[in-house]
């Protein structure tokens, strides 16, 4: 990488990270997606807004989340030393609240009264239902079918928060359906809803405001760990689903002499062709709004996917990740369910934390690292806990609850 | 072959008939039978059929051709078989125009190129990408200009008067008016709205580009409302209904379909 990467000029005004990203909507949704640009520009950077968002992110979410140093687990793998950023200690126990937070405020700003989201584990939904509950939103969630049975959990509780969660049974029944699905009920009811879209994907500006909202990991992060050891990490690492909470630590340092690495979920292997790794595995294409890297057969039609983690199992992924993939900015690569499972009961039983299974893939990726390298210093984005994952756990280990 | 839309309007108009827009799914429930119904709606007084490439994520289709797109899918309909089914279309029919419609992906992993060069070796006559609007499709117009072909834009009730005058300048063939808020197989309301929207769109393009309006047209009674004051009606979910209700009996299907067709063919 020689070509310094001025941040500020991404995404263009137009909403393209180069060849990525872009507005591939219907007319319909154009013009409520340029209203939307115009009132986070106004609201989202005002130093009103600002004050609000973060107070209630310290009060209300419980940040800042610390760096937690993962010293014996790190002693028990080499001479490395793995850094957790505790995102599961949020309020609703993933980073996914930062966004939603965020976005319910500002929908708030625009007088809008209706809140819809799509969710895969659960995670968003949650933190949607969360911040429709507190600011008074009506909110209903889209959810593929195969998910609400694999995170039941996480079902009931946006139920108890007052969602209404619309089960989606077209295509493959998960996120990708759920987001289509979200997308068509936006294009109907676009004058007092708001889509709280839940990662880094979608039509412009949604990459963009996302990022934002979730980069307070990584300022965070950033200046933590610069005050706790005096330098900046030598690694990071973050799973990669949509990319949201990769790209909320990475974007802070894209410009420091970091390695960054994001993972993607490796299912039963890339060659297997059971995965959900377009930027390991895909090519470029044009997916729910953007031009991004994309699981397609040779005829453009959208593969189905395959994850043991609901929350990474999509075939798309935030244009921002395609773009820095192609600048050999970021490294992307894959671990399997096997690996990630393996992780999880790692990190369980060796640190007393127990880890989604979308976090146990990074962790996956950063335990075999932490082998490799010498000396190193790898902070790694710890998304979310694990209690909505205690299901499918048992179901694999023949356990009945 | 330069796109037939602009005569037929045209030569509609000198007749005092609006033009009759058809849409149906390729390959639902096979090739075979959306080429025989694409026959008897052009003989039954369709004027233009929009032919739906497949796609498996189409964000802008209600349930009605959700379902349908899903049915070609399982006969691997591909944007290729599309257009072979718009060359036996040809074989027999020089007259009817066709318009490829559907979303972004096929189109670009064929390649925009390959793309524009095969719907003009077969007698395609133009193009509307759902997704892609014309702030993303600079390319794509570039080429089907060089081949003549028309490229179709959708306008709705939120585009805005700038952005009204920027698609009915990039727009050939005609503007699509979508009637509503909403996805395909909605209903229609708010009457008045639409004509004011459609004469707008038919000033900012000084009446040389005409206007079709589509979604939530049904029947005979809706389309007179609406062939009042645009140029063209289009009816999709209706027709896409029909012939899956009676997909399994060719003979009836046809039969079903020219009543439909004719009868609003009639009154327009
Ligand atoms: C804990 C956790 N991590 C990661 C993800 C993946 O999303 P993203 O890639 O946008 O961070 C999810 C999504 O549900 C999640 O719940």
């Amino acid at each position: 990488m020689k070509r310094k990467i001025n941040l500020k000029n991404y995404p263009s005004k137009s909403g393209h990270f180069d060849a990525f990203g872009g507005v591939y909507v219907s007319e319909t949704l154009i013009h409520p997606l340029r209203e939307l640009f115009s009132a986070y520009k106004k609201y989202a950077t005002s130093a009103s807004f600002k004050k609000t968002l973060n107070s209630q992110l310290k009060d209300y979410v419980g940040r800042p989340t610390p760096i937690y140093y993962a010293e014996s687990l790190s002693k028990q793998l080499g001479s490395s030393h793995i850094y957790l950023k505790r995102e599961d200690l949020n309020h609703t126990g993933a980073h996914k609240i930062n966004n939603a937070l965020g976005q319910a405020l500002l929908a708030k700003k625009m007088g809008k009264t209706r809140i819809i989201a799509e969710t895969g584990a659960g995670q968003h939904g949650v933190a949607t239902a969360t911040a429709c509950a507190r600011l008074n939103l009506k909110c209903v969630v889209y959810m593929g079918e195969e998910d609400i049975n694999r995170q039941s959990v996480n079902v009931y509780r946006m139920k108890l928060l007052g969602a209404e969660v619309v089960s989606v049974n077209s295509g493959t029944k998960t996120l990708k359906d759920a987001l289509n699905e979200a997308l068509r009920d936006w294009v109907t009811n676009v004058d007092d809803t708001h889509y709280i879209i839940g990662s880094v994907a979608g039509p412009h500006p949604y990459p963009m405001i996302v990022r934002d909202f979730q980069s307070v990991i990584g300022y965070e992060a950033r200046n933590q760990f610069k005050k706790e050891y005096k330098c900046l990490p030598d690694y990071l690492v973050a799973c990669v689903g949509g990319g949201s909470n990769a790209i909320g630590l990475f974007h802070p340092f894209l410009n420091d002499k970091v390695k960054i690495v994001g993972v993607e979920a490796g299912g039963s292997g890339i060659k297997s062709g059971k995965h959900a790794a377009p930027l390991s595995a895909g090519s470029p294409g044009v997916l729910h709004g953007n031009r991004t890297y994309i699981m397609e057969d040779e005829n453009g039609q959208i593969k189905n996917t395959h994850s043991i983690s609901a929350g990474l199992d999509y075939p798309g992924v935030g244009p921002e990740h395609s773009w820095l993939k192609d600048l050999k900015r970021v490294e992307y690569t894959a671990v399997t369910d096997d690996e990630a499972l393996d992780a999880f009961f790692t990190l369980t039983q060796n640190e007393g934390i127990i880890p989604a299974l979308e976090t146990a893939h990074a962790l996956a990726y950063a335990f075999q690292l932490a082998k490799k390298l010498k000396n190193k210093k790898i902070l790694l984005n710890l998304s979310g806990r694990g209690d909505k994952d205690i299901d499918t756990i048992a179901k694999l280990k023949n356990i009945k609850l | 072959m330069t796109s037939r839309i602009p005569n037929i309007f045209n030569k509609n108009k000198s007749k005092n008939k609006k033009t009759f827009i058809s849409y149906l799914v390729c390959g639902d429930p096979s090739k075979d039978i959306t080429l025989s119904a694409m026959h008897t709606m052009s003989k039954s007084g369709v004027d233009i059929i929009e032919l739906g490439i497949p796609f498996t994520d189409p964000i802008a289709d209600g349930p009605t051709i959700q379902k349908s797109i899903d049915r070609s899918l399982k006969n691997n309909t591909s944007l290729r078989d599309v257009i072979s089914v718009v060359k036996e279309f040809r074989k027999d029919n020089n007259d009817t125009a066709v318009v490829l419609m559907g979303y972004m992906n096929p189109v670009h992993k064929m390649g925009i190129d390959k793309f524009a060069k095969q719907i003009n070796d077969t007698g395609v006559d133009g193009v509307l990408i759902v997704d892609s609007p014309p702030e993303e499709s600079v390319m794509l117009n570039k080429y089907l200009t060089k081949y003549k072909k028309s490229h179709i834009y959708l306008a709705s009730p939120t585009t805005t008067d700038q952005r009204m005058k920027n698609i009915s300048k990039m727009s050939s063939g005609y503007v699509y008016y979508v009637t509503i808020k909403g996805i395909t197989g909605s209903q229609l309301s708010n009457v008045s709205s639409i004509r004011k929207n459609v004469n707008k769109i038919k000033k900012y393009s000084n009446n040389n580009l005409p206007v079709a309006v589509g979604f939530g047209i049904k029947d005979s009674s809706s389309a007179q409302k609406m062939a009042a004051f645009s140029d063209g009606i289009i009816i999709g979910s209706s027709i896409v209904e029909l012939i899956h209700k009676y997909s399994n009996n060719e003979k009836k299907m046809n039969s079903k379909l020219s009543t439909y067709i004719s009868s609003i063919s009639n009154v327009i």
